[in-house]
């Protein structure tokens, strides 16, 4: 059986699978819960400085969009980092990590942008034990109001000032979360890692407006009749996120910074994935706010699974595989053609693809009186909304035309030679071809 | 107290609790949790084959996915435009025959999208309202005489009542309602559904109903033909056939039709005798109806006797199961030779079919079971044609439901075309009703 355990940045876990900060890694109890479930490391819920505690709201601070039969397709938040003592956090930290000496804890801090204040916390944090930090610059509610969380995050300069502070008066690896309430990614990530930073960890939340209460005609969750944005997380951000640790992974200035992938991973496929496009490990909150603790294991047997299935027998095997594979779109092979393939033993005559096409589309699905769907060649540009619209998972799929056929949309002959747009003839500044 | 085990016919053979419990809703109405996650499984389909398969054409795609983004009433609205008996028919059609058998997800997985129970919740939901989301048009001043309160009779009446034209409806019987009233099983229609349905349908106004009015006896067509600008049959099927065997006429033979109008007019379920060996002749819903009923009543053995096989039986597979997870036998390729008994019945006997050529033709080898009570439900017929072309047995009607008499349409089970189902009638007397509309305002 593939071997799961993870060493990321010297941080051994037995496994990817870490809890993000946030509400599931509050305190002691959840975290041994946790560790009992066989998660491999937890990134303890924020910390911030000395003194009364923050407050939270006292109303509803979540808020969902769900998918068919309620599943959770997103979830927008408005809490903010612990509201429990400093030293009391501190102390079950110590606790616990003494209790579970093979598991990851790393603490996620947050203080006002002053070289203090991180001086004054930092050695706290080193006397608990645990395993690293994690800069959280990416809270965008609440705390950035204040000057800390995203406001610090969208501030490379301001990044690289803070870590290179924490670098200095912490000795264990400093991680930098990042939020992607940003334009470029690339330019926060450069920033830690110009101020030293270990590694980055992304995305936390993206600024959010879940819904709208259309009674108070205010945003939920709604507080006395009012709302505020939210952060939102859960699977309708993992696109967002995998293209932002893309962007790192690829980029010369930040390639090879190691990455903890963090955004809407619900299963050990999205897990695979983030690690595919070159992240250590994974981080994990809104699976377990959905499903409890449990989750866990069937991302570690499915992972398990498919890693024994590709001969993968550990994590570093695949970690990064598919950046070499991620290109601009200029450089995507004008000359590859497919076409839409309907499998008619496996439809089951919705006419989803008809529609979809017919509507919205290039027309290039043909419907016969007795519900027969078929894709006419001629017009098909393999667009994939069919495949993607269609309830039957594989009943349609995209065919590759071999070279040397014809492709019934263009009649052209299909030709084995790569070329892309930098040197398509309609490119105005395309290159002429010596 | 009567048992199960009591000879011959007998009342209050089980507890007026069991006899209520077995009397309440056959499918309890879905809940709204239920009803959404039954409507997240719709998958919208282009141009649904599940329209295409109900004969009222009720829009289903839109309706569900109403129910499913929280507008309820918007989607009874959807099933009400196209179908005003909307409610009964989420109770009684045979929807494993119709939208639920061309639901993809049936040819998918073998569950469809449970459609009926769907449009139940949004029916029942508008209905509670105590609203009735129809307005009349402009008056006409043009009057229509509809004979026949059954499901035909009614869609017709409430389209013309809603096109602006003054309706009365005649009926022979007591109550209006027709089969929704007398002819379904009771596990069906609970609550007076019928009863509450037709007030709420005729509560767009313009719709008078007289009933105690037959034709040909105290109404006559030539009378209401000159009285009325138009007139719309839809009498249903009066007679039932006869078995047309030795011991027909006994004691403890009877119509089905008549057991099933029985228990649905009583007030009280301890009261209705039942016989202890129950034999149903006969292959369509109203065998299984009166099956089930008799077993729900306290009979001790229930058997369906059908002359042919299964495939052939009317009664859709899912009534079959019905009827057989309720302990009632199905019996095959059996007919009925005679009745026995001294006085009353006490056995029928049964002959084994087969087919010859295409005939049907008894094997020779016949058997007996006990049968105290024997129903008829070999089919109805036609009892007042009123002088119309008739067409195997039935008023001959064109595709827009006009008889051979100009200024008289017909729908419904009385006339030919569609199968007998309450969903037909109804998309039958609409329709009618939309000729009859046209014709009076001469574009037809």
């Amino acid at each position: 059986m593939a071997d799961l355990t993870t060493d990321f940045l010297g941080i051994k876990s037995p496994n990817p699978f870490w809890l993000a900060s946030a509400p599931p890694t509050d305190k002691e109890y959840n975290v041994r819960r946790a560790f009992e479930a066989g998660w491999g490391g937890v990134v303890w819920k924020t910390l911030g400085s000395e003194g009364p505690p923050i407050v939270n709201v006292n109303g509803p601070r979540y808020g969902v969009v769900h998918g068919a039969d309620r599943r959770v397709l997103g979830l927008n938040n408005i809490e903010l980092i612990t509201d429990r003592d400093l030293f009391q956090n501190l102390d079950e930290i110590k606790r616990v990590k003494a209790d579970y000496p093979d598991r990851a804890i790393i603490v996620s801090l947050m203080v006002p942008c002053e070289e203090e204040a991180w001086k004054a916390i930092l050695p706290l944090v080193e006397d608990t034990g645990a395993d690293g930090i994690e800069l959280n610059f990416g809270c965008p509610h609440g705390m950035a109001e204040r000057g800390m969380g995203s406001a610090v995050g969208q501030v490379p300069e301001y990044i690289e000032m803070v870590t290179r502070w924490c670098k200095q008066y912490y000795s264990k690896p400093v991680i930098v979360k990042l939020t992607p309430n940003i334009t470029d990614i690339r330019q926060p990530a450069a920033a830690a890692k110009r101020g030293g930073a270990d590694a980055v960890s992304l995305i936390n939340t993206i600024n959010s407006i879940i819904s709208v209460d259309l009674d108070q005609m205010s945003p939920v969750p709604t507080i006395g009749g009012k709302g505020s944005h939210g952060g939102y997380c859960g699977p309708a951000v993992k696109p967002i996120a995998m293209n932002m640790v893309a962007e790192i992974a690829r980029s010369p200035e930040t390639a090879g910074l190691p990455i903890s992938g963090i955004g809407g991973i619900t299963t050990w496929r999205d897990c695979a994935e983030y690690i595919a496009l070159g992240c250590g490990n994974v981080q994990v909150c809104t699976a377990a706010m959905t499903y409890g603790f449990k989750v866990v294991e069937e991302m570690i047997s499915g992972l398990s699974q498919w890693m024994d299935e590709k001969g993968h027998t550990s994590i570093q095997d695949f970690m990064g595989s598919a950046i070499p594979n991620i290109v601009d779109w200029q450089h995507l092979d004008l000359n590859y053609i497919a076409k839409a393939s309907i499998n008619q033993d496996d439809c089951i005559s919705c006419g989803r693809c008809y529609a979809a096409c017919e509507d919205t589309s290039h027309q290039a699905i043909a419907m016969s009186p007795d519900r027969k769907f078929s894709v006419i060649d001629e017009e098909c540009v393999a667009c994939n909304l069919c495949v993607e619209v269609c309830p039957v998972e594989n009943c349609i799929t995209m065919v590759e035309l071999e070279p040397g056929t014809v492709d019934a949309r263009t009649g052209k002959v299909v030709v084995n030679d790569y070329a892309n747009w930098t040197t398509h003839p309609n490119n105005p500044s395309a290159t002429a071809a010596e | 107290m009567n048992s199960q085990f009591t000879p011959g016919v007998a009342p209050e053979r089980l507890s007026p609790e069991d006899l209520s419990k077995n009397f309440g809703d056959l499918h309890a109405p879905l809940t709204p949790h239920e009803a959404a996650v039954a409507a997240d499984r719709c998958y919208f389909c282009h141009d649904a084959p599940c329209i295409t398969a109900c004969p009222t054409d009720i829009d289903i795609p839109l309706f569900i996915r109403q129910i499913s983004t929280g507008t309820p009433q918007a989607a009874a609205k959807t099933i009400f435009d196209q179908n005003i008996l909307g409610g009964m028919c989420a109770r009684v059609c045979p929807t494993e025959d119709l939208c639920e058998q061309a639901c993809v997800r049936e040819l998918a997985e073998g569950k469809p999208v449970e459609i009926g129970r769907l449009q139940r919740f949004a029916t029942d939901g508008l209905m509670e309202n105590d609203s009735h989301p129809y307005d009349r048009a402009t008056p006409t001043g043009k009057t229509v005489a509809v004979v026949g309160a059954g499901p035909a009779g009614l869609s017709c009446a409430h389209r013309l009542a809603m096109l602006g034209h003054d309706v009365t409806i005649y009926d022979a019987r007591a109550k209006a309602g027709g089969l929704n009233e007398y002819g379904i099983a009771a596990y069906k229609s609970t609550d007076d559904f019928a009863a509450r349905e037709v007030a709420w349908l005729t509560s767009i106004g313009g719709i008078t109903i007289e009933v105690g009015k037959a034709v040909g006896d105290n109404l006559s067509i030539d009378t209401i033909a000159s009285d009325f600008d138009a007139v719309f049959f839809g009498v249903g099927l009066g007679g039932v056939n006869a078995l047309g065997i030795a011991g027909d006429d006994t004691d403890g033979v009877s119509d089905a039709v008549s057991f099933i109008e029985d228990l649905r007019q009583t007030t009280d379920l301890t009261a209705l005798p039942v016989g202890r060996n129950v034999v149903v002749i006969g292959g369509g819903m109203t065998a299984v109806d009166a099956a089930v009923q008799s077993k729900l009543l306290g009979a001790e053995q229930v058997t369906i006797a059908y002359r042919r096989g299964r495939e052939a039986m009317s009664a859709s597979r899912f009534e079959q199961d019905l009827a057989a997870s309720f302990g009632v036998k199905l019996m095959f390729n059996v007919k009925p030779n005679a009745i026995h008994g001294n006085g009353a019945a006490a056995e029928i006997e049964l002959e084994y079919t087969k087919l010859s050529d295409t005939k049907l033709v008894g094997t020779g080898e016949t058997f007996r079971i006990p049968a105290d009570q024997v129903f008829r439900a070999i089919g109805q017929t036609l009892t007042m044609d009123g002088g119309l072309k008739l067409e195997g047995g039935k008023i001959a009607v064109d595709d827009a439901g006009r008889t051979s008499r100009a200024g008289i349409w017909a729908g419904g089970d009385c006339a030919t075309g569609g199968d007998d189902l309450t969903v037909t009638a109804v998309a039958e007397g609409r329709d009618a009703a939309m000729n009859i509309n046209a014709t009076l305002a001469g574009d037809a």
